[in-house]
């Protein structure tokens, strides 16, 4: 038995050796700074959101340190201001989450039946068909809008119909990359563990929710948040499908927020920060659900 | 408690020029543990996935029971499988997974917790009962696919090559784990193997397939006694069977100086369409090793592979001008060493003669 200590070998693959060097500790400490100053002008907004209005109007933020005034009063404005053009977020707040919610649920559960479909059942034309919906990716939402709205007038919605328009819009938007994203998940599972529950007895219904389902959590997961963020933050279709003033969303009176002379920007610093809670509380709730790993134990080889 | 029946069935792969399964007739009977045994794509478990119901069949049925399953779906067939990476669902746990198939079929859950303890004391598994498949060693998993399938009491195990993912000790052990509980359960049983040794050892009776035609099914003697052709002498048995083609005499198969005799009605036989050849063969364990005057074949030892128990001899010598490679197993404690020339005569009577064209056994 040799006592010399084994040389660690240099990785073999030039993938390896970037790896390596990624894991370093020099590049941890850059991207620990780089982290740091991209943070920067977000603290920046946070920090402005609580100075007085005078104080975000004369001088930038970092005066705040020499000089500290905290005010409330831009988020009781827009949250509950109740003049023209300030405020009453806490209402677009609701409008927001009954547009956004639906517009994940639907294209998450549209997509992952189709890519089950696509991935595990065999039909005459599945590879067109799979082919077509991810070309379809291709074409601009721009596009679509016009047409659209011809197709919605033909049921003449009002009102609260208006949340189905963008419903059904948003859905209509995420289904390509959400097909495309949970089929090619989905393909990779294991073909013998569905054949396992097809000859335990199950039917398709039964595998896609017992087995498969289970099995593509953090792919749901990354395509919900993915979804959320863009509905969310979405202006264009909002704009387009949401005629009435009263169920518009977030976004679209954040872009009011600033009065119609621009004369009230001080509140968007406030306004930013309450659109972003709700984001970050759902990314920071669906990241457990990124787990790695799943499948470990299941088959070997 | 059923048989199992292939009637002609065929399965043919678009694109391909050849079926993958030709034609096979096969009768099961009740109760049997029978294997299917042959080299990596020669069909064999194309033939289980189509008494699954996992593979369409193009052409011909498949019975159980009697009945039709042709083209029954594999949950209307009342059948478990066990496959070669274990296919456990890694989200449940051991218990979770062997009571999935009960709780799809609406067993009372009382009866489901019978069933589960009861095939779970069987493989030793009762620990474990609570763990998730990643938390299991290879052997543990392969043993709780065995109990998914125990559990549904089915008409029929079919088993795809369960052991392969194994070390070699465990595969032995877990070899005649196998054998014993399905004499126990008397459930017929269909296991593929490319494993010539687990077929033999397992099955009551073995189907050698070759190119998706089945070429013998007999029980393991049989087979190893008398091969129908060539294929099935050279792959049953370890170390394989010498078999030469050789020039016809009519006493019977020439080896240089040494004559394998043959019945006048095989020779017969041979020289049908022959071209005055004959394929003969003989088994490593059928020679003794001679002294020179005693008119045996002179072989130059190339490799001996001492088991202990006996070795296996590795030599070459010439007949007709062209070199030939012979395999000869020696008793314990016959001391032969490279470079020797040994001088191999087969036991009388203990070696086989197969057409020299068609290959089939005369």
């Amino acid at each position: 038995m040799s006592t010399v200590p084994v040389p660690v070998a240099e990785p073999a693959t030039a993938v390896g050796r970037v790896r390596k060097r990624l894991t370093s500790r020099t590049a941890s400490a850059i991207s620990l700074v780089i982290a740091l100053i991209w943070t920067v002008p977000t603290l920046g907004l946070f920090i402005s959101s609580f100075r007085p209005e005078a104080d975000i109007k004369t001088n930038g933020w970092w005066n705040f340190f020499t000089d500290p005034k905290v005010t409330l009063d831009n988020y009781q404005d827009v949250l509950f201001g109740t003049s023209g053009s300030s405020g009453r977020l806490a209402t677009y707040f609701i409008n927001s989450l009954v547009i956004t919610i639906p517009s994940v649920l639907f294209p998450v559960a549209f997509c992952a039946l189709a890519a089950y479909a696509l991935a595990w059942t065999k039909f005459k034309g599945r590879d067109w068909i799979y082919v077509a919906i991810f070309a379809l990716q291709i074409v601009p939402i721009q596009m679509a809008l016009v047409p659209l709205l011809q197709f919605f007038n033909i049921f003449a919605l009002e009102d609260e119909g208006s949340f189905v328009q963008i419903w059904f819009a948003h859905t209509c938007f995420a289904i390509p990359l959400g097909v495309f994203l949970l089929h090619n998940f989905m393909s990779e599972l294991p073909g013998d563990i569905i054949e396992a529950a097809r000859v335990d007895g199950a039917s398709h219904a039964r595998i896609f929710r017992q087995v498969v389902l289970p099995l593509i959590v953090p792919a749901l997961a990354s395509f919900a948040i993915f979804q959320f963020l863009w509905v969310w933050n979405d202006l264009l279709v909002a704009l387009v499908f949401v005629p009435g003033a009263d169920s518009t969303p977030l976004t679209v009176r954040l872009a009011e927020l600033a009065g119609t002379r621009g004369n009230d920007w001080q509140r968007l610093t406030s306004g930013a920060f309450v659109s972003i809670i709700i984001p970050l509380i759902v990314f920071l709730s669906l990241q457990r659900y990124f787990v790695r790993g799943l499948l470990a134990g299941s088959v070997k080889g | 408690m059923a048989t199992v029946t292939y009637s002609q069935a065929s399965r043919h792969y678009p694109g391909t020029d050849r079926p993958a399964v030709d034609k096979l007739d096969l009768e099961i009977r009740d109760g049997e543990f029978l294997v299917l045994v042959g080299p990596s794509g020669c069909g064999k478990s194309t033939s289980l996935r189509m008494l699954a119901g996992l593979e369409d069949v193009d052409n011909g049925a498949i019975y159980i029971n009697e009945r039709d399953v042709t083209n029954l779906p594999p949950k209307s067939r009342d059948i478990a499988m066990v496959f070669q990476n274990y296919a456990l669902y890694p989200h449940m746990t051991v218990y979770e997974n062997m009571a999935f198939a009960l709780k799809l079929r609406k067993t009372p859950k009382s009866e489901i917790d019978v069933r589960v303890k009861k095939a779970a004391a069987m493989l030793q598994l009762e620990d474990y009962l609570s763990r998730k498949p990643k938390a299991l060693s290879g052997g543990q998993r392969q043993r709780v696919a065995m109990g998914r399938a125990i559990v549904r009491e089915p008409q029929v195990f079919l088993m795809d090559e369960p052991l392969s993912n194994l070390d070699a000790k465990l595969r032995v052990q877990t070899r005649s784990q196998i054998a014993t509980l399905q004499s126990q359960l008397g459930i017929t049983t269909v296991y593929v193997t490319h494993d010539q040794v687990e077929a033999m050892t397992m099955g009551h009776r073995v189907a050698v397939l070759l190119d998706g035609v089945l070429q013998q099914c007999d029980t393991p003697r049989a087979l190893y006694d008398t091969p129908a052709n060539v294929f099935v002498a050279g792959f049953i048995g370890s170390p394989a069977m010498n078999i030469k083609t050789v020039t016809l005499s009519d006493d019977g198969g020439i080896f240089g100086q040494m004559v394998l005799p043959l019945t006048r009605d095989q020779i017969a036989k041979a020289r049908e369409g022959g071209d005055g050849k004959v394929t003969v063969g003989f088994r490593p364990e059928d020679c003794q090793l001679v002294s020179a005057s005693e008119g045996g074949m002179p072989i130059v030892v190339d490799l001996v592979e001492d088991l202990g128990s006996g070795a296996n001899v590795y030599g070459h010598t010439a007949i007709n001008g062209s070199e030939e490679r012979f395999v000869v197993a020696t008793e314990r404690r016959t001391s032969v060493n490279l470079g020797d020339t040994v001088f191999v005569k087969p036991r009388t009577d203990h070696h086989h003669a197969f057409h020299a064209t068609s290959g089939v056994r005369i």
